[in-house]
């Protein structure tokens, strides 16, 4: 608290923050980002460990034997799938049937706001088939659940496997919670449509006919991806909605299986490597966290289980590939590894919540906590506070020099004097700060309700498809926003003052942070890549430095930018590099899944950027062009 | 000065009663930093439909507001949202009219003071002039009704906005100097939420100094007054409670209201700092923390009165402000109408130290209350701890905006009777520090 009362000590620090401000600041966006940069590397990192009691200890045995019969079960389901053109229902409900689950069914039916031109579709309908298998040891009151999507072209191994595992759990005793064996057409409608039948809510509006057949509640879940009847690793993908992930338990539980039946896992895709001393080594990790953070600022659920998380079900999901290698796996095998994580859940006692919610990992042996990886974090949005700081002795000088001049003139007593300073004392007024603010936000507005309402205005006016409407509508409006606010102060409030920036400058950083803050908590993800390009623009933008240069700047700096690069970034992180046409359609068609993601599944993320960090990139903007 | 007024209490309705049609009211009625088990307007619904059953309205441990309430709720609750749009309205009102009184006096003080030559040479930067207060009362009201706090619990139709109506109307009727009313409207609030009690002090102080009556203990006048005081408020407060017995038929309200504040069983998270303290006490603490905490909301009375004596007003605010910090369930609502008095204080801006600091920690975890909800309840990713920090550090905050505002009063008087510039007795500039 001395530092609180004290006004020496007070003066003393302050000028050195205010001396020092922009070293201090320069130092703080180095350290922020060496920070992050070191939390791929090994030993700063923890070794995952098994916190969940339940499931440590008790070691399983895995029996699951019939991973042929599975395949053929799979090779039915395809030719079946195959005749009827789409989800084979009837005989899914006969097959689950036959092996002694309680079946039901569920339609849905959901029209997209516009046409999704990745998966080619737009008014879609479909069936959800699940399967019960009653938990015969305990009083049903909890439920796991194992889910394969129906997909047109593959994944019918998965299908096989889940039929398999469900007519082998039929017949062990062992379990304590039901357990449902879901197919879903439509990937992450047909979940979407489950997932609020079964919780008796509808948040997007979609139809659903009402679940006739209900377990207990879920408390974990699983979504299976096999493609091919042999596979070399299975990948594990946790990243769900809006950045969530699932509990690390979950992850550390599918690591020690494949670690005990052997089979390779990767995650990002990603192989586990050993030589974390070495400079490949350690940008193996790097990829493989830059992957991670990527999928999770993006939002999207990268995995038909990302949908569960948001109903507080822990969940993932685990993807067979099969790639050159010379050792592969067999179903049987992946099988056991099913049953194992089944058996080990099935001992829960409450909701895995030992371990933690908030991480990253470089492998999958490894993790990043929060209190390791919000001080980079913390670091950038330090330098927010700094120039606020800034900003703020700034302001009390210019006023306390107004009132030294003020009290020096009533001491000299000449009515003149007295009548020029405070001719000179009208500080800036409300609406010079209140104007930008209201017009960038409704750019914001506009920016997050045109682009759908305008698409078929488009269509019929130019040649363009309705998803490409979309699209190029929000690109025009966010381009219409850079040229619209920043010469409308000065209709209302006259001339800007020196103040009046600085002001405003003033409530734009603080609202940065508050807003960069907010996102970090919820997505760390994406909170840190906004900061990392947003933090510097705060930082040096002022009316004085050359305008062209700064603009430039300025635009390459914006979050419309920020995604293009992070797009091209993602590719090169993948091993996929794309030329820039390429890029450029990718870009598109990323805007457009990312505001289907908000009509459909209630993504935040859109309307995040839409509604609040455009807006406030915009108010920096306004304070270059202010005159 | 009427037509401002009048345009802010047009926007200030417009607003709430768009809020009031959009989809935005039931989520807000929801948030625990705008409700609290007593204010909720949802318990007010449960305990009407109890009250026309003819069960009475506290069977159930639901509701827990008090029967005048209810009884008010009986006949109005078609037009709930008017109701609650008019008691903001009150509030407003009433603490322009208050400011506007209150300011005029400090002015006509300040003049006595200047033409007594009471003020050092130096101080001539620290007097008030007119043109800068002339605005103060509208910025009052406009403090009031356009803070988002305010604008929340109206909309959440919390009956805080109701208790802040009644605080109000006492806080001007004592600067208006009409004992009986302020007698009666701090009866009223004393019954609505007990700790509005600790105001009779600077209710009485205020009384005394405008009808010239010293504070002095041998005193007879001094007596006098506070007995003819403590008649009115006590028989005021008598009737209330006997109209409510009567109203109801038992006493069951007793236990239940009052009780329920007191002994705090309800520990659904807030914006306080009962709740999480008591969540994880042992339980055979329970009772003597109960007691620390509840003795430290009335506490300061004492020590502050003894200091602020020739500052009345000021006292009210520093009540409201501990009250509504250390009161066992606050809500956003009690702490908008603390907030309002800020511009009543605009001049002591230059000696405020903190006040950068601490806006930018109260915006922040106004910011952060529902993200950090949300992660706790919603995604379940993190729990109560985080939370708590949060509340925690608003509190602390609004520790420090009050007493920085009190260490500026008392700096500012301090300056107005030794002058600006202090010099040490060796003649070099001197500073206060505060320790």
């Amino acid at each position: 608290m001395g530092l609180l009362s004290d006004p020496n000590r007070r003066r003393a620090l302050i000028s050195l923050l205010t001396r020092l401000n922009t070293p201090i600041c320069l130092v703080c966006y180095m350290a922020g980002v060496a920070w992050f940069m070191g939390l791929a590397f090994e030993p700063f990192t923890l070794r995952t460990y098994m916190s969940e009691n339940a499931m440590g200890s008790t070691m399983v045995e895995e029996r699951f034997p019939a991973g042929e019969r599975a395949l053929a079960t799979g090779r039915e389901f395809a030719a079946h799938k195959k005749k009827v053109g789409g989800m084979p229902v009837d005989w899914l409900v006969k097959t689950m049937q036959a092996r002694g689950l309680e079946v039901f069914t569920q339609s849905f039916s959901r029209t997209l706001p516009f046409p999704d031109e990745n998966k080619e579709r737009y008014m879609v309908k479909g069936t959800n088939v699940y399967g019960i298998l009653r938990a015969p040891r305990a009083p049903r009151t909890e439920a796991l659940v194992l889910s394969a999507p129906c997909s047109p072209g593959d994944n019918n191994q998965a299908v096989g496997l889940l039929l398999g595992l469900a007519q082998y759990f039929r017949n062990q005793i062992y379990w304590a919670k039901d357990i449902i064996f879901l197919v879903n057409e439509h990937d992450l409608i047909g979940m979407q449509a489950w997932l609020e039948g079964y919780h008796h809510t509808n948040t997007t509006g979609m139809d659903w006919s009402p679940l006739q057949g209900r377990g207990g509640s879920i408390q974990a879940a699983l979504s299976l991806e096999l493609s091919s009847d042999v596979i070399t690793s299975l990948d594990l993908v946790l990243e769900g909605l809006n950045g969530q992930l699932p509990n690390l338990d979950l992850a550390n539980l599918f690591y020690a299986f494949c670690q005990k039946i052997g089979v390779l896992c990767t995650i990002q895709g990603k192989l586990q490597r050993n030589d974390w001393d070495s400079v490949s080594g350690y940008s193996h990790a790097v990829q493989t966290m830059m992957l991670m953070v990527m999928k999770q600022a993006s939002g999207r659920p990268w995995g038909d289980h990302g949908l569960f998380l948001r109903y507080h079900i822990e969940a993932a999901t685990i993807k067979g590939i099969n790639s050159f290698r010379q050792y592969k796996t067999d179903a049987t095998t992946i099988g056991r590894l099913l049953e194992g994580m089944y058996r080990k859940l099935n001992n829960l006692l409450e909701r895995l919540h030992q371990s933690y919610f908030f991480y990253l990992m470089p492998s999958l042996s490894h993790f990043v906590s929060i209190g390791y990886y919000m001080p980079a974090f913390g670091l950038l949005t330090v330098i927010l506070l700094l120039r606020a700081l800034d900003l703020w002795v700034q302001l009390t000088h210019i006023f306390t020099g107004r009132y030294l001049s003020i009290y020096s003139a009533c001491i000299g007593n000449s009515p003149l004097l007295i009548k020029y300073v405070s001719s000179q004392q009208s500080s800036p007024g409300v609406l010079s700060v209140l104007t930008p603010l209201v017009i960038s936000h409704l750019t914001g507005v506009a920016l997050y309700t045109l682009p759908i309402r305008f698409q078929e205005m488009a269509v019929e006016h130019f040649p363009v498809s309705e998803t490409e409407a979309v699209v190029l509508t929000a690109i025009a409006v966010y381009t219409a926003g850079l040229a619209l606010p920043h010469n409308t102060h000065r209709f209302l409030s006259g001339e800007g003052t020196e103040q009046g920036w600085r002001v405003l400058k003033l409530v734009a950083v603080l609202y940065l942070a508050v807003l960069l803050g907010c996102t970090a908590l919820i997505n760390f993800s994406l909170g840190f890549i906004l900061a990392l390009t947003l933090v510097p623009v705060a930082a040096f933008v002022t009316p004085h430095i050359p305008k062209v240069l700064s603009a430039f700047i300025l635009v390459i700096l914006s979050p419309a930018c920020t995604l293009l690069f992070s797009v091209f970034f993602f590719q090169e992180l993948q091993e996929m590099p794309v030329s820039f046409q390429d890029g450029w359609l990718l870009y598109l068609s990323v805007i457009s899944q990312g505001i289907l993601d908000h009509f459909l599944y209630g993504s935040l993320v859109y309307p995040l950027i839409a509604l609040l960090v455009y807006p406030c990139w915009l108010l920096f903007w306004n304070i270059l062009f202010w005159k | 000065m009427a037509a401002p007024l009048t345009l802010l209490l047009l926007v200030a309705v417009t607003i709430r009663a768009a809020l009031f049609r959009s989809s935005l009211s039931e989520l807000i009625a929801e948030r625990v930093e705008v409700v609290s088990p007593l204010t909720a307007w949802k318990r007010v619904i449960e305990g009407l439909a109890l009250l026309d059953l003819g069960v009475s309205p506290y069977s159930g441990d639901v509701f827990h507001e008090t029967p005048l309430i209810i009884y008010l709720f009986h006949f109005v609750v078609d037009y709930a949202e008017i109701t609650f749009m008019l008691a903001d309205v009150i509030t407003a009102v009433a603490l322009y009219l208050a400011v506007k009184d209150y300011n005029k006096q400090v002015f006509r003080k300040q003049k006595f003071a200047l033409e007594a030559d009471r003020y050092p040479l130096d101080c001539l930067e620290l007097i008030r002039s007119p043109k800068e207060m002339y605005y103060i009362p509208l910025k009052v009201a406009m403090f009031y009704l356009l803070n988002p706090f305010t604008i929340l619990s109206c909309v959440a139709k919390s009956t805080c906005g109701l208790n802040n109506a009644v605080i109000a109307l006492f806080i001007l009727s004592t600067i208006k100097g009409n004992v009986l009313l302020s007698a009666i409207f701090l009866s009223l609030a004393t019954y609505q939420s007990i700790y509005p009690l600790t105001l009779c002090a600077p209710a009485l102080l205020y009384l005394m100094q405008r009808q010239y009556i010293p504070v002095n203990f041998r005193r007879a006048s001094f007596w006098w007054f506070i007995v003819q005081y403590a008649f009115m408020y006590l028989g005021s407060l008598f009737v209330i409670i006997c109209l409510s017995f009567f109203l109801l038929g038992s006493w069951d309200y007793l236990p239940s209201v009052y009780g329920f504040i007191l002994s705090v069983p309800d520990l659904t998270p807030n914006i306080g700092l009962f709740w999480y303290f008591f969540a994880e006490m042992f339980e055979h603490f329970r009772l003597f923390f109960l007691c620390v905490f509840q003795i430290n909301v009335f506490f300061y009375t004492i020590p502050l009165s003894i200091k602020l004596k020739e500052h009345p007003v000021f006292l009210i605010f520093m009540q409201l402000a501990v009250i509504s910090i250390f009161k066992s369930y606050p809500t956003v609502g009690d702490i908008a109408l603390y907030l309002a008095f800020l511009p009543v204080w605009s001049h002591l801006h230059r000696f405020l130290r903190n006040i950068f600091l601490v806006s930018c920690v109260l915006l922040a975890c106004s910011a952060l209350f529902p993200v950090l909800w949300h992660l706790w309840i919603y995604a379940g990713s993190a729990n109560s701890n985080f939370y708590y920090a949060i509340t925690l550090l608003f509190n602390v905050a609004q520790i420090l905006l009050v007493s920085d505002y009190f260490y500026a009063f008392l700096r500012r008087e301090h300056h107005l009777t030794y002058g600006l510039y202090l010099k040490r007795k060796d003649g070099s500039e001197a500073t206060l520090v505060l320790k």
